[in-house]
């Protein structure tokens, strides 16, 4: 008796999870394409989803407790582009793996972070046009024998990514005999490459080169093995958010704001070109 | 939901196995090591008792995270031992969980009668044939309800194994959630796999409280 009793509350409880579970996915569905526009355009501020860990696109530092980064500059700007002189950035710190959940929950108006466009993701968000080409690069130790993506390409051979980038996919691809373990963030990728858990670290080469500028005994190699394209995103169907984030990108690359930001960010890293990058 | 099952099938049931696995390995070596250091806390030689105490003290109030960081990062470092994520998540969580079951075996042992041990080796018993034929099988039927609680907690503790890439349950269900983008989904999924380990264990558990064993 006790036991069908305490069934019934399980099956209860499984069946208000599910329905909690089901209803959020009903909320997300939006039907007017304006309204993240007006949202922001009446409150006179964007909030963007950006990174905190990532150096040279987005980081808090450690010791002034400020967010600096093309990415933080960038979404900046085009804040002021949209909303005028008196518009204000919000920020709201996005991992790899909550960037597209925080966005659908309208958490956020729009994802500045590191973001790849692929077509698994176009079905998830829109994407702005590209604003910065990134390339798939391989970080290793300066003492380790792999100086390419074939020298991955071995049974044994450990390649270390962040869990939900494109990098993964990169590797399955190009390297298909090594093994691929995955962490949360580029911290713990980077410990588990200096403690020997893995051969090379692959992510994007503006990323790593990030890491390298920290940690003298690592080091880029093999150049870049897949273009990833990095775009800003909105919810899905927020079309005329989308539009105002185009016109402004396109204003920004027009007046030479952009490049000077791209200039000020990458222009003095050893190894990356500014032109390759810039769109 | 089911069609997320469906498609990543292969990707929960080795994260689902990985996480039974180190449960199970870690579940047979926190007891092993966990009764020894709950003996050894109870013995009447005083160095013993506290070397166990020492023991319990430092790996009970030390984060499982830090305890496998150490296994993970560090020992490998400065140490030619080299340790994949499975086997570091599952040495951390043993030692681990070892301090906690020695805590609730020794308040087994304590909560036996004095009377018991004296009776024992009244009888011509030596100290070690008291515990193991006297002692012991009464502190372990007192201790089944606190024990299955531990128990039902390393398992859940075993998703220690995904910061350390190690495959298992938990690792399986972020990555499938950040393939995906269907999050919710994803980790009710994972939730459900852990409750189909953990709700038979506690009923099992209840049962053999019942039972008086």
């Amino acid at each position: 008796m006790k036991h069908t009793k305490l069934f019934r509350k399980a099956a209860a409880l499984l069946f208000l999870l599910l329905t909690t579970v089901s209803l959020s996915a009903c909320a997300v569905e939006s039907d007017n394409s304006v309204r993240i526009y007006n949202h922001v355009k009446s409150s006179k501020t964007i909030t963007w989803g950006v990174k905190f860990d990532t150096a040279l696109f987005g980081i808090k530092s450690v010791k002034t407790n400020k967010l600096e980064g093309f990415e933080i500059d960038l979404a900046r700007l085009l804040t002021k582009e949209i909303l005028g002189k008196d518009g204000k950035a919000k920020f709201i710190e996005v991992t790899s793996q909550t960037k597209i959940p925080q966005l659908k929950n309208n958490n956020l108006d729009a994802v500045l972070a590191t973001m790849t466009i692929t077509d698994e993701r176009k079905k998830s968000v829109d994407f702005s046009t590209p604003y910065f080409k990134a390339g798939t690069s391989l970080m290793t130790k300066t003492s380790s024998p792999i100086k390419s993506i074939k020298d991955l390409n071995h049974k044994g051979r450990v390649a270390i990514v962040v869990k939900g980038t494109t990098a993964a996919d990169d590797i399955a691809r190009l390297a298909p005999k090594a093994k691929i373990r995955q962490y949360n963030d580029y911290g713990a990728c980077t410990n588990a490459l200096l403690a020997g858990q893995g051969d090379a670290i692959a992510t994007d080469n503006g990323i790593l080169a990030g890491i390298a500028e920290q940690h003298k005994s690592l080091h880029l190699v093999g150049g870049t093995v897949a273009v990833e394209p990095y775009g800003i995103a909105v919810e899905k169907g927020q079309t005329k958010m989308l539009e105002a984030i185009n016109k402004a990108l396109k204003e920004a690359k027009a007046d030479g704001s952009y490049h000077k930001l791209v200039k000020k960010w990458f222009g003095n890293i050893p190894g990356f070109s500014v032109k390759e990058a810039e769109y | 939901m089911l069609s997320l099952l469906g498609a990543n099938w292969s990707t929960f049931l080795l994260g689902f196995w990985n996480t039974i696995l180190c449960s199970l390995i870690s579940l047979f070596f926190s007891l092993i090591i966990g009764s020894g250091f709950a003996i050894l806390e109870t013995v009447p030689n005083k160095f013993w008792r506290a070397v166990a105490k020492v023991y319990v003290e430092i790996f009970r109030n030390i984060p499982l995270l830090v305890v496998t960081m150490v296994f993970y990062l560090v020992l490998p470092t400065y140490t030619p031992l080299k340790l994949t994520g499975f086997q570091a998540g599952t040495i951390g969580l043993s030692i681990y969980s070892s301090a906690f079951i020695a805590e609730t075996v020794r308040s087994g042992i304590q909560s036996v009668g004095t009377g018991q041990m004296e009776g024992a080796r009244s009888n011509g018993m030596t100290y070690w044939q008291a515990m193991r034929y006297v002692i012991l099988p009464q502190a372990f039927r007192i201790v089944i309800p606190p024990l299955g609680n531990q128990f039902v907690n390393l398992i859940k503790n075993s998703s220690i194994l995904a910061f350390v890439a190690g495959f298992d349950l938990m690792y399986q269900g972020d990555i499938v959630a950040s393939n995906t983008f269907q999050t919710i989904p994803s980790y009710v999924l994972v939730g459900l796999f852990y409750l189909a380990l953990t709700l038979p264990l506690s009923y099992y558990m209840q049962y053999l409280e019942k039972k008086g064993v």
